[in-house]
């Protein structure tokens, strides 16, 4: 390998690897704010993967780039190219360096995920088994926090707080606590997402499951519906409010001493709107559930 | 095989012109151009759907559909793209390529064949008819996932969802039957001397693609038919309110359906890996192993299913069993790409329509391929499932690799199929169009995904509208896109050039034989000697027909 060539090579890759380190850094402007701690560790392992993700990309484009630009062949040119058939080091190469990179995302998404300790369904009965170690230079009280039963229908989310007997359709949680709700659908199967918190969970109509987080930023967020549920299923939406310990005791023995009122549900009210048509555009749908009675609403 | 034994007595015979397209032959270049064709007005029937979906996104508010009209137009925009678009065409290639490619005279069994194909027309009837129905057609999606999809609002025996899982079913059969005819014939009906190693990378990625629909398909099939009867006969098997599990038809479904992305872009791996040896002068770089990748995904695409049900509920185990089976099927896909890298490096390369969308479906692959390796690690899943980062990440696959492949594909083969040459300024038009719609339409999906934006909605929160009116634009640009291929292909046609046996000087039987080829193809079976892409080498491919 001549002078020229090696600059050539070295100054692409730095090239190439100071815009994925680059990329790496700008992923993190691609989310919601990161209001819950496995969000931290979630978008720590995006970067890697988008960092890993533009060196790979970008090495191809170029290279197939570079071959457009330099190897087209002449307008009366009807030669062929030199057969060569292959490279064996190659392509031991191209097979082996893409099999250490995956095993190696593998290793690190398996820690990341440990350490969001995100429960599936079916692990009930470890429950709790938090991870200290994810939280153990933060601060955060590891020990779950009062269960929050969530209650999803089509096409509504109520949230029930039992140590105080309170429903409300805004989800209420304490900063700095891990969250343990359990997740119950009356009908068909719904999706508990919260894109700021990182975390999602289907709900399995007949099953109840248990899904603990812990949110770190007070403020207020949105809870979405994530797996298709039928007709109003982009309406079912809630809002998420996080609220320092004092304000949620606050809040929640302000909502008990309230008697439930119905609370405004969109997908209600649209359903009533759209029967009050005679010449409906629309297909017949499954009723909305009537919209929630409620201690709190917002 | 009673194919050539009396064919006056068992073969209707096939009309002389156009009509022989409306015909049951069992010819199998008119049964590769029925697929191609008829699949082709499924896709612009799916693509206007998706343009009304797009105009509905482009604002926040539910304002241009009935809320129950976007969701029927999402479901049927899925189902008809998959199963009367996507499918069908790459069938219409495997049928049109593979005798040709092997140096058989048709397919093994041309009744089956024809008979698979008219099938199609009938799923498809089926599909737009249910629109007719009462209450309308299917509103679940294409993954129809219960108890959503039982819950049937009008309560009448014949809904969309049953018209639905019919035509699921008849195409599931369908394809079952053409996916037989084409591993045996692949099997058993390769020419003297064409060995596995001399056989054609195309012909490889079809019989990988094929065996998939083998194993997989009775799986997804069978799962529609237990559907269809808790739907309709009142069994339970999925049913929770009646102790059924609906995460057991989950199961069903991706078994096969994750594996149904192989079937349908290994055929585009095997149309790329004929394209640019073509177009860059250069034999295949690293045949043996392109070849082989293609069985090593076979395998690994049946145990990566559980990929899809991250967030469904699955235990830990099986997220991190599933995580690493699904991350490992990079590496035979990678070992392609960089094939293809090299078989392009240090070439004479030609940047005629065929090659510029096999590059640009090379370039939208590797970037689709970082995103699904993304999405196969189980904690960033578990954010951007069910979000427009998937739908962004499968539309990259399916129009920015397969549908790229796919127009690759017809540009290449189109002088051979018809005899005449396309205009090659239209192609080119075409080309630039696409691929500036799909970046538009697609890209935006991503950051949409990452802000947590949930697929299958009508409506949105305002957040998300400035990456959905770019979106929407680049859909409408993709419509527009498809004017001059129609007006290429329909003029070219009728009115193009004659373009010889062999316009574009490359490798293979296909290239042996008139533009059409005759019917039954080869007068004589060729008798091969040499590896199927010896550009530069300058030695013949047969020992009888030279070439």
């Amino acid at each position: 390998m001549n002078i020229k060539k090696t600059v050539t090579l070295s100054a692409i890759a730095l090239f190439l690897i100071a815009a994925s380190v680059w990329m790496g850094r700008v992923s993190y402007s691609w989310f919601p704010p990161q209001a819950s701690a496995e969000a931290i560790l979630y978008d720590d392992l995006f970067s890697i993967l988008t960092a890993i993700g533009t060196f790979i990309f970008l090495g191809v484009t170029l290279a197939i780039g570079y071959n457009i630009i330099f190897h087209r062949a002449g307008r009366y040119d009807t030669s062929d190219g030199p057969p060569i058939e292959g490279n064996l080091r190659l392509e031991i190469l191209w097979t082996v360096t893409p099999l250490l990179i995956v095993i190696g995302l593998a290793a690190a998404s398996y820690q990341t995920y440990d350490k969001m300790n995100l429960h599936g369904a079916t692990e009930i009965a470890h429950l709790p088994q938090v991870m200290e170690s994810a939280y153990a230079d933060t601060g955060i009280t590891t020990e779950p926090m009062t269960k929050i039963e969530v209650d999803s229908k089509q096409w509504a989310w109520v949230f029930r707080y039992p140590e105080k007997n309170v429903t409300s359709t805004e989800l209420h949680l304490p900063v700095d606590q891990r969250a343990h709700l359990k997740l119950r659908s009356q009908d068909v199967i719904h999706g508990f997402y919260i894109p700021a918190f990182r975390v999602k969970q289907d709900i399995i109509p007949a099953k109840t499951i248990d899904f603990e987080f812990t949110p770190i930023r007070e403020g207020k967020y949105r809870l979405r519906d994530s797996q298709y549920s039928g007709t109003y299923f982009a309406a079912m939406q809630a809002d998420v409010v996080v609220e320092s310990p004092e304000d949620y005791d606050r809040w929640l023995n302000q909502a008990a001493k309230q008697t439930p009122t119905p609370a405004p549900n969109q997908a209600a009210s649209e359903y009533a709107k759209r029967e009050q048509k005679e010449d409906s555009a629309g297909w017949q749908t499954v009723v909305p559930a009537p919209a929630p009675m409620v201690n709190y609403h917002p | 095989m009673t194919v050539t034994s009396n064919p006056e007595q068992l073969i209707p015979e096939t009309p002389p012109n156009w009509r022989k397209y409306f015909s049951f032959s069992t010819d199998h270049k008119v049964i590769g151009i029925q697929y191609i064709v008829t699949a082709f007005f499924f896709f612009l029937l799916a693509g206007v759907f998706a343009m009304i979906m797009r105009g509905e996104l482009i604002t926040p508010e539910p304002d241009l559909l009935d809320r129950t009209v976007y969701n029927g137009l999402y479901t049927m925009h899925g189902t008809i793209m998959l199963f009367g678009w996507t499918f069908p065409v790459l069938s219409g290639f495997a049928n049109y390529l593979v005798p040709l490619m092997i140096g058989a005279r048709d397919m093994a069994f041309p009744r089956l064949n024809a008979a698979a194909f008219w099938m199609i027309p009938v799923v498809g009837i089926l599909l737009i008819l249910s629109f007719l129905v009462p209450g309308g057609p299917a509103q679940s999606g294409w993954w129809a996932y219960p108890p959503q999809s039982l819950q049937n609002p009008t309560g009448n025996l014949i809904n969309g969802q049953f018209i639905w899982l019919l035509a699921v079913a008849i195409s599931g059969v369908s394809s079952i039957m053409g996916a037989l005819n084409i591993v045996t014939t692949i099997v058993r009906m390769r020419a003297p001397g064409m060995g596995w190693f001399k056989t054609p990378a195309f012909v490889w990625t079809v019989l990988a693609a094929q065996l998939i629909q083998l194993y997989g398909l009775p799986a997804l099939t069978a799962g529609a038919v237990m559907l269809l009867c808790d739907l309709s006969v009142g069994t339970a098997f999925f049913d929770p309110a009646q102790g059924g599990d609906p995460v057991l038809f989950q199961h069903f479904f991706w078994f096969y359906s994750h594996p149904a992305v192989y079937v349908m872009v290994l055929p585009v791996f095997g149309i790329f890996s004929e394209v640019f040896p073509v177009y860059a002068r250069k034999p295949l770089f690293g045949y043996k192993i392109v070849a082989v990748s293609s069985l090593i995904i076979t395998g690994l695409s049946g145990i990566v299913w559980v990929h899809h049900m991250f967030a469904s509920g699955t235990p830990g185990w099986m997220r991190i069993v599933f995580m690493a089976s699904t991350m490992l099927i990079s590496v035979p896909t990678g070992i392609k790409v960089f094939a293809w890298v090299g078989t392009i490096w240090g070439g004479k390369l030609r940047l005629d329509t065929p090659m510029l969308f096999a590059l640009g479906g090379l370039i939208n692959f590797v970037f689709a391929g970082i995103t699904g390796i993304m999405l196969s690690s189980v904690p960033i899943d578990i954010h951007v499932n069910n979000t427009y980062f998937v739908v962004g990440h499968f539309h990259y696959v399916l129009y920015g690799t397969i549908a790229f492949g796919i127009f690759a594909g017809i540009y290449h083969w189109f002088p051979k199929m018809t005899g005449k040459m396309y205009y090659e300024g239209l192609g080119k038009l075409h080309f630039y169009l696409t691929f500036a719609g799909t970046a538009l339409n697609f890209l935006p999906m991503h950051p949409l995904g990452l802000m947590g934006m949930p697929r299958r909605v009508a409506s949105y929160d305002p957040e998300f509208a400035f990456w959905n009116v770019l979106a929407s634009l680049g859909g409408f640009l993709l419509g527009i896109s498809t004017i001059p291929f129609i007006l290429n292909m329909v003029s070219s046609w009728t009115s193009g050039k004659p373009a010889g046996n062999n316009p574009w000087k490359a490798i293979g039987l296909e290239w042996l034989v008139s533009s059409p080829p005759e019917h039954e193809n080869f007068e004589e079976i060729p008798i091969v000697i040499a590896e199927p892409y010896g550009y530069g080498k300058d030695e013949k491919l047969t020992e009888n027909l030279g070439g």
